[in-house]
Parts: structure tokens; C-alpha cells; sequence
């Protein structure tokens, strides 16, 4: 008993840093509001340690290397975040070992920083200078909204847009929809023809959680004191009833996304549309090969007509975290990883990465047109759906489990039983759960 | 398990033909023959069809063009790439895939060559010496055998951060080196194969413990060595969830953690799904090979058992 109200209160007490300004916590060497005295450069030659999952990115960091002799990076790996590499970042901050800098997708930033698991960089060179060269709502990601605290930095986005068939659009003289009620409309012609507009993926819940944040939903926010859990909000419902109207009269098709099968629908042109992040366009060119030249881009469908508002789909940047030695050091390969031209460009073009910063949109590698796009400049349209990602959107300190269930629920769906909003419902009371077992304070 | 552990006991030969010899002493029996054997011929078919149909999957899959893998039927072959394919994999960022082979084959190939000495060697010392707590310290490795790796994974890892030791071959290697069940079959067997006369004899000739042990016990433990080896070596070939823990450094991988690393970056590069398939496939070859060749010793074992 003991034992656990003291968790709740250190739990407490991290909370409250979320939204007040750095109060100390209890658990660990540092404390989250000193990190100011603490930011000073190191004497000597500094090692600093970095894991991340993304393919070649040691190739970007060997450019680092070479140009800065006294701060050395080595690149460690392992599996993507959810597949095992945040366990064992939990695992080496407990043990005291954890790497000097992480790769942390921004869905799950939160739960790092609800375990103390972050470093506060705000007072390291040039970090709150940096705010600017940022696309808006990334910083809102780093900073949990906090005054004088940074805890990552941002490094790609996933902006989304609409991916389709041009060809059989023009060829079935459907016109290409803009709202999501002309996508309705065009999805009833498409099955009249025998194809079906899209798929409804069950276990992209994050992708859902991109069209409730394009709809101006939230599923998460912090009042200081708590969370709220809004999954059922009412336009994660409208979000919700309109995909479950899809989904109810056979507009889309539902097989599981990332397999053969459904690579297979885009491929053979039975799937004419993808609403998807701007790295979804190598997942096309290299899942439906057959169709090169056959697709273009155009953004997102609006809730009303003449709007703009886009969504977001992954993600992720680079922490410093917990326990680092160097934070200086650290924080300043971060910088140089996710803001400057060479490394942007680098990381495009080993992993495909789509930067974070203002800037990054207008690199030179994003200009050219894309030949399986049918040479269209595919980035424009993501570069302009970038600055419509609302800003605001916060996530939870589970979103592992907030996915795992809401998938659950929409496998029912799918199967035939049950309903979206239900799905969120349920999902809403599975992570609210969730959090108190954690003595995670939810607001009632 | 107990296949082995009771096979000395029976002729090879007696299990070749059990119905022939008794179709000639009951006339009435061939009906009854024809009906059990064919149907214990359909269940052996069907579950040798289960088996081998992901690894015939997989093996076309692996032989095919990135664009025929998802536009083809993927039971049946197409175009023939399979060496191809396997160069491709060879050489994809520097040969990373030959390195984790080779650390596969390192971890589990010197693992189970050790943990089976440890285990013969703790195992014939539990069954042939008497000492006391001989019984408490074979309780205690069976109560091992009762905790599966995978929860052992997060104390040693904590374990090996106090020494600074996470991240380097010893981090796997050395947890590997240990198999209670090891201890167990080989006590069981050595009990049974090894007669206390022949230690005495070897003992009155003047022959030390340690020299009895390998030249003679060894011998006769044959085919539970074989099996604790082999045992073993999958044990270790396929353990994951230790590595996935201990290791970040990419060149010291065993394949199973490489390729599932190449899985969870798919979305990203999806290129890299070839490789994660063909990676599979070449994965599985090292295991045929080391059952098919020591499957013999398994023979060899039981006919000089049969002989003594």
C-alpha cells in the first residue's frame, strides 16, 4: 500500500511537470529541472551513443563523424520501437546503461516522459532558438506544451494525403473527390464497377487516429493535474460513423494491411485510393509494381468543402535521454541530424524519411517529379498538408495498449459484429484502466 | 523424449515390420491391417503436408522476383531466382546477413559443443558419485528445467549491466552455455548406460576419473550427447528474446534478431521484405544439415548398445 502511493505521487509529481513548468522528480540521477545548470559542453573528446531502427541512418552519422573529430557518435539498432526497442530503452534507463540518444516516434513520447525517461534539453545551445525552423505542431510534440522544456528533437513527419488511381478515375469519368461526401460518392461508383475505393485497415489505428486529427479531433489532452481521454469525442465519432457507413454498405474492401493480399488489391487496381503519410508512396511503388505511372496525389478529402485541414500519420524524433552524460554534445548532433540540408537530404534518400523542418520541405531531393506518380511533384501536396496538421494534437502515455485494443474492437467490426464507435468506446475504457493500474491520475 | 531414452532397449530391426509377423499367426488380421495402416498412412500424410507446407512457401517464395512475390500464386514456382536473390541478400549492406549467419552458427554451434561437455559432465557426476545433497542438487536443476529462458532474460540482463557486459558476445554466449534438461536426460541416460562394472575395471587399471569419463562414459552416452547437442543447438539457433535484450550492436546479431529487425523496418524500406523471406529460407538450411548429419549417431549409438 505504501509502495504504491508513493509511485502515484512520483507519478504525480511528473505529471504536473507535463504541464507546469520542470518540477523535480524523485526517481533517477537528475531532476528534470536542473537539466539548465547541467547543459555545459564536456573537456575533450566526448562518445556518444545513438539508437535508432532506421535503415543506413549510419551512413548519415558517419558524415558527422568525419566533420566533428571530438564528438564521436556510434550507431546501435534493433528492432522498430513497438517491436522491442522501447522495452529495452526502459529496460537499460532502469539498469543505468541507456544509449546517449534514441529514436522515440511521437506517439510514444509521452510514456517516456511519464517515466522520467527524457532529458529536459531546453537550456542546451541553441535548442529554444531552434523552435522556428520547426513545422509547428512537432514542437508541440517535444515540449508537451511545458515552458522552458524540450525533450526531443523533431525528425520526420508522416503529412497525409490522397493517393489514387488517375488513370481509372479519367477512364470511369469519376471526378477526383475533394470532401469526404464526394469520396462517398466515387466509392459507390467504384464498387458499381467492381473495384472497391479503399481499404479499411484493422490494425492501422494510428492511421485512424490521422483522420480524427485532420477531422480536429483529440484523443488525449492534459489538463496538468490529469488526463482526459477523449476517444469517443464527437468528431472522432464523425470520423468513426462515416468509415462504419463505408465499411457497413461494402464500399471498401478489408483485408489486412501490409500483406501480400492487400499489396496484391493495389497491384491488380481492385483498390483505386490510399489516404495515406507521404512515406506511404514507397509502400506503393514497391507493393503494386504493375501500376507505375497510373497514380497521382491530391490532398486529403475535407469535412467542408474548401478547407485544407490535413492529418498526420508516424513520425518520430531524437531524444536525449535520462541519465546521458554529454546533453550538450548530445543535443547537438540532434540538431545537426534533423536540421541540416546534408543530413535531411541523407536520410531521405537511404530511409525515406520526410524532414521535420520548414526548410527540409523545400530540399532539392523533394522537388523532382516522381516517375511511378506519373512525374508529378508528389511532395508539393505533402509539403502543403504539412502546414495543415493541426498543432494541438497530444497523444497518451499508452497508446501501445490504447491500439491494441481499438484494433480488437475494429476486427470486430470488420468480422461483422459491432460498430467503430464502439470500438473507440471500449478502447476509450481499456486505456482509462490502463492508466489508473499505472496510477496514471485520469480526469473524471 | 522417451523414444530415445527406451530405444537401446529394443532391436533396431524389431520396429521395421511388426504386422508382417503377426499376419502369419492370425489369418483374420490383413483386413484389420490394411484398414489401421492406411489410416495411420493419411494421418502421417496430412501431418507431413502441414509441416513441410511452409517450408515449400518458403522455399518458392524465396526463389522468386520482388515483383512476381506478390503477383504470383505462392505455392506454385515462377521464374527461378533463387541464387540471384540469395547474392542480393549477400551482399545488401556490406554482408550484414553473412556476419549474423556466422554469429548464429558461433552461439549456437560453440554454445551446445560446451553446455553438452557441462551437461554430460554434471550429469554422469549425478548419477555415478555419491555425495551428499546429490539429491537436493538434482532437485534444484529439475525445478530449472521448470523456468522457461525467456522469463531469465530481464534478471540477467540487469545482472550483466553491473558488470558492464550487455552488448558483447559473452551476453549470449555465456547464458546459452546452461541446460538443466541437459543435466537431467544426461544423469537419466548415464544411469542407465554406463555400468558401475566397467568404471570399476577402469578404476582398477589405473585409469583417472576425468579419463574415464571421455573415453569411456563419453562413448556410451553417445546418443543422449547427440541429443543434448542437437537439442541444444536449436535452443540456442532460435532463442531471440535474450539477444533482442542484450545486444544493440548490429554486427554482433544472431540471424533470428537480424531478421526480425529487417521485419519491423518493412514499412519503411519495403524492398527489405525479399530479404527477410530469403533470409528465412537460408536460415533454416544450417539446422537440416546438422540434424541430417547427426542423425546417425543416433543409429550408431543404439547398435553398439544393443551389442554390449
Amino acid at each position: 500500500m505504501l509502495r504504491k502511493n508513493s509511485t502515484r505521487i512520483v507519478a504525480l509529481g511528473v505529471l504536473s511537470a507535463l504541464a507546469l513548468t520542470g518540477c523535480a522528480s524523485n526517481s533517477g540521477s537528475g531532476s528534470s529541472g536542473s537539466a539548465a545548470a547541467d547543459c555545459a559542453p564536456a573537456d575533450g573528446k566526448v562518445e556518444l551513443s545513438f539508437t535508432s531502427w532506421i535503415p543506413g541512418i549510419d551512413k548519415v552519422v558517419d558524415l558527422w563523424n568525419e566533420k566533428n573529430p571530438d564528438i564521436q557518435v556510434t550507431v546501435q539498432t534493433g528492432p522498430n520501437g513497438n517491436g522491442g526497442t522501447y522495452k529495452n530503452f526502459f529496460n537499460q534507463l532502469e539498469a543505468g546503461n541507456a544509449p546517449d540518444l534514441g529514436q522515440i516516434e511521437y506517439d510514444a513520447l509521452p510514456n517516456f516522459r511519464v517515466q522520467d525517461g527524457l532529458e529536459n534539453i531546453a537550456a542546451c545551445d541553441g535548442v529554444l532558438d531552434s523552435k522556428d525552423q520547426f513545422i509547428d505542431w512537432t514542437w508541440n510534440q517535444v515540449t508537451f506544451g511545458e515552458d522552458d522544456a524540450v525533450y526531443a528533437v523533431p525528425q520526420d513527419t508522416g503529412p497525409m494525403a490522397m493517393y489514387y488511381r488517375k488513370d481509372l478515375f479519367e477512364k470511369a469519368g469519376i471526378p477526383v473527390p475533394t470532401t469526404w461526401d464526394e469520396y462517398q460518392a466515387a466509392a459507390e461508383k467504384i464498387r458499381a464497377q467492381g473495384g472497391y475505393i479503399t481499404n479499411f485497415p484493422q490494425n492501422d489505428v494510428n492511421w485512424f487516429a490521422g483522420l480524427v486529427w485532420q477531422a480536429g479531433g483529440q484523443w488525449f489532452s492534459n489538463s496538468g493535474d490529469a488526463w482526459n481521454v477523449t476517444l469517443d469525442s464527437p468528431e472522432s465519432a464523425k470520423v468513426a460513423d462515416y468509415w462504419q457507413g463505408l465499411i457497413g454498405d461494402d464500399l471498401v474492401s478489408k483485408v489486412p494491411a501490409w500483406t501480400d493480399e492487400w499489396n496484391n488489391a493495389y497491384n491488380t487496381g481492385s483498390d483505386w485510393t490510399w489516404i495515406s503519410a507521404v512515406w506511404g508512396a514507397n509502400s506503393i511503388s514497391t507493393g503494386a509494381p504493375d501500376t507505375s505511372g497510373n497514380w497521382a496525389v491530391a490532398p486529403m478529402p475535407q469535412w467542408n468543402a474548401g478547407e485544407k485541414a490535413a492529418g498526420n500519420w508516424g513520425g518520430s524524433s531524437t531524444a536525449v535521454l535520462k541519465g546521458s552524460e554529454h546533453p550538450y554534445e548530445a543535443t547537438k548532433f540532434a540538431l545537426w541530424l534533423n536540421t541540416d540540408p546534408e543530413a535531411l537530404t541523407a536520410l531521405n534518400q537511404e530511409a525515406n524519411l520526410y524532414p521535420a523542418t520548414k526548410d527540409g520541405l523545400t530540399l532539392p531531393v523533394l522537388a523532382d517529379g516522381v516517375p511511378f506518380y506519373g512525374d508529378q511533384a508528389i511532395y508539393d501536396v505533402f509539403a502543403e498538408a504539412s502546414g495543415e496538421v493541426n498543432p494541438d494534437f497530444t497523444w497518451g502515455p499508452t497508446m501501445t495498449q490504447t491500439y491494441a485494443d481499438v484494433a480488437d474492437g475494429f476486427g470486430g467490426v470488420l468480422g461483422g459484429s459491432g460498430t467503430l464507435t464502439e470500438a473507440l468506446k471500449n478502447g476509450q475504457e481499456k486505456t482509462i484502466s490502463a492508466l489508473e493500474a499505472q496510477s496514471i491520475p485520469v480526469a473524471k | 523424449m522417451s523414444a530415445t531414452l527406451s530405444a537401446p532397449a529394443r532391436k533396431p530391426d524389431a520396429s521395421g515390420e511388426p504386422g508382417a509377423s503377426r499376419s502369419n499367426r492370425k489369418p483374420r488380421a490383413p483386413r484389420e491391417k490394411l484398414m489401421s495402416r492406411s489410416a495411420a498412412m493419411i494421418v502421417m500424410v496430412v501431418s507431413c503436408f502441414y509441416f513441410l507446407l511452409p517450408v515449400w512457401w518458403l522455399f518458392v517464395s524465396s526463389t522468386k522476383s520482388r515483383e512476381q512475390f506478390g503477383s504470383t500464386n505462392g505455392f506454385l514456382l515462377a521464374d527461378f531466382n533463387l541464387f540471384q536473390n540469395i547474392g542480393n541478400l549477400f551482399a545488401y549492406n556490406d554482408g550484414i546477413y553473412l556476419r549474423w549467419m556466422l554469429n548464429s552458427v558461433l552461439y549456437a554451434g560453440a554454445g551446445a559443443l560446451i553446455g553438452t561437455v557441462i551437461s554430460a559432465m554434471a550429469g554422469y557426476a549425478l548419477a555415478k558419485y555419491r555425495f551428499p545433497g546429490r539429491e537436493l542438487v538434482f532437485n534444484v536443476v529439475l525445478g530449472g528445467v521448470l523456468v522457461p529462458a525467456t522469463a531469465l532474460a530481464l534478471p540477467l540482463f540487469l545482472i550483466f549491466s553491473q558488470v558492464g557486459a550487455t552488448n558483447t558476445f559473452w551476453s549470449v554466449f555465456l547464458p546459452s552455455l546452461v541446460n538443466p534438461f541437459g543435466v537431467y536426460l544426461a544423469r537419466i541416460y548415464a544411469s542407465a548406460s554406463v555400468p558401475d562394472e566397467l568404471l570399476e575395471a577402469s578404476r582398477l587399471d589405473g585409469s583417472g576419473e576425468v579419463r574415464t569419463f571421455f573415453t569411456i562414459a563419453r562413448k556410451l552416452m553417445t546418443p543422449a550427447l547427440v541429443t543434448i547437442f542437437l537439442f541444444q543447438f536449436v535452443a540456442i539457433w532460435n532463442n531471440f528474446f535474450l539477444p533482442l535484450i542484450m545486444l544493440r550492436d548490429e554486427s554482433l546479431f544472431p540471424v533470428t534478431l537480424g531478421l526480425y529487425t529487417w521485419n519491423s523496418q518493412v514499412n519503411q524500406i519495403p524492398e527489405i521484405r525479399t530479404y527477410v523471406i530469403i533470409g528465412a529460407f537460408v536460415s533454416i538450411i544450417p539446422l537440416i544439415i546438422a540434424f541430417l548429419s547427426l542423425q546417425r549417431f543416433w543409429q550408431s549409438g543404439l547398435g553398439s548398445g544393443s551389442v554390449k
